[in-house]
């Protein structure tokens, strides 16, 4: 098969990799990067445990090709945390037990800090549910991923 | 997926000449259908030819008396413009009840109406609003765009340019969402202004359709009460493991009540 070189920038890095034409973002990531803590949930674009963000909006990488991509800036699972601190998202993911077997929770991060910047005024438990609808989870019951999301929606708004 | 030639158009023209020389090309816009069906090895196109390198298809034009919006501008855009919100606020609205917001920032409205999935919510706007469609050969009536499911009047290598929706005076959209999808089983939009009086059904059948009894009685008084006991006909309307067509024509009165009550309110 025939590949091109696709590059972008990956969590403020200069990357470069040869992709096939079909080959999507989350391959991209996961198998030419290296970088898989984005995961792949379902082949229907229902999941969104492949949430990144592509310019700052929260987009599933199992539904876009890498060369659609191209030039674009990416922020993934990998990005958040600042060396050992973590995103305010994930430690309140932590703090309020959002997360059991842990699949969903790269996907839940990404979209739910998309969720706080959409509402960053006000935000409550409908809208936060509501919103919440592109990505499942098989544990949880979403009850603790919703408190941490509100949680983190005060932390980041402080 | 099956591998394919991927080119990315920097304009209409060069995006339609693109398809005429594929085998079997494909326009792109957000790729949200494209890519799941693709993926599912439910179609193997030549050519993929991206239009999302087009900027003058992007874009929300608000005059007196119409919005006018590009064909890859995605559904969060139209949802979080404040000027559609302020001139068709149903309609704002209607874009933010599509699908989940990773979906809403990819999903395009030219995607949508192309499609024409006989379940999605932009065609009950169209039709429902009495949109026009631009193409980059010609403008078509929303009536005369969507032909039959998944069919619409476009040409193969023919591109929906923008979508102008004459502002109503009033104008609501409800819909009983899939639980799981939130696609449209049965939605209603209803409205009244310069493009008459007019009832948009989706989900409900094969394609879009305008619910001519409803129109008739809101034209007389536009009031929920004047369509809450007109019964669309089962005949024609879909059944599947969602809902039965007997449930879905129950649904159209009760979305169109529940939208006339809203565009009034
Ligand atoms: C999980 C999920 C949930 C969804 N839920 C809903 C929902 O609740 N309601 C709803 O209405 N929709 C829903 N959708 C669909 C979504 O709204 C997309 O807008 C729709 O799939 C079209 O996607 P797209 O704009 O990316 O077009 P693409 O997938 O890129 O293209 C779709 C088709 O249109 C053609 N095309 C695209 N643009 C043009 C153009 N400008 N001119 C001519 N042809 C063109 C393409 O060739 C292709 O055949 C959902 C999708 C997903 C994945
Ligand atoms: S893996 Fe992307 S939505 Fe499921
Ligand atoms: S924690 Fe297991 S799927 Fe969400």
């Amino acid at each position: 098969m025939a590949t091109t070189t696709v590059s972008m920038t990956v969590n403020g890095k200069q990357v470069s990799a040869e992709a096939e034409n079909r080959t999507l973002l989350v391959q991209y990531l996961r198998e030419s990067l290296g970088m898989t803590g984005t995961h792949v949930g379902c082949d229907t674009s229902q999941c969104g445990a492949c949430t990144v963000h592509i310019d700052g909006l929260p987009i599933k990488s199992c539904t876009i090709l890498a060369r659609q991509v191209d030039g674009k800036d990416v922020t993934t699972i990998e990005g958040l945390a600042d060396g050992d601190t973590l995103h305010p998202m994930q430690e309140a993911f932590r703090e309020n037990h959002a997360l059991q077997c842990g699949f969903c929770t790269p996907g839940m991060v990404m979209s739910a800090i998309g969720i706080v910047e959409r509402n960053k005024d006000s935000l409550d438990e409908k809208t936060v549910r509501e919103e919440l609808e592109g990505n499942f989870c098989r544990c949880t019951g979403y009850h603790n991923i919703v408190k941490a999301i509100l949680a983190a929606h005060q932390d980041m708004a402080a | 997926m099956y591998d394919f030639n991927y080119e990315k158009a920097t304009s209409t023209g060069e995006a339609a000449s693109k398809l005429s020389d594929a085998e079997d090309g494909k326009f792109m816009a957000g790729g949200m259908t494209l890519l799941p069906t693709l993926k599912q090895r439910l179609a193997n196109p030549s050519d993929v030819i991206d239009l999302g390198g087009i900027a003058d298809l992007v874009g929300i034009t608000v005059d007196g008396s119409s919005v006018t919006i590009g064909a890859m501008t995605p559904h969060a855009v139209v949802n979080a413009s404040a000027e559609v919100q302020k001139a068709i606020p149903a309609l704002a609205k209607l874009a933010g009840l599509i699908g989940d917001p990773m979906v809403r920032n990819r999903g395009t409205i030219g995607g949508s109406i192309s499609n024409n999935d006989p379940a999605a919510d932009y065609p009950s706007a169209v039709v429902g609003l009495g949109a026009t469609v631009h193409t980059t050969r010609r403008q078509i009536a929303g009536d005369e765009f969507f032909t039959g499911m998944f069919e619409t009047a476009l040409e193969e290598d023919e591109i929906v340019t923008k979508i102008v929706f004459p502002i109503p005076e009033k104008a609501a959209y409800m819909k009983f969402p899939n639980p799981a999808s939130r696609y449209a089983v049965v939605g209603t939009f209803v409205s009244q202004g310069p493009q008459g009086t007019r009832v948009a059904v989706t989900g409900a059948g094969p394609c879009v359709f305008r619910q001519s009894d409803m129109e008739a009685a809101l034209g007389k008084s536009f009031a929920s009460e004047s369509v809450e006991n007109i019964k669309q006909d089962d005949g024609d309307l879909n059944t599947d493991i969602h809902a039965s067509a007997e449930y879905r024509a129950h649904l159209v009165t009760v979305m169109a009540k529940r939208a006339v009550a809203d565009a009034n309110g």
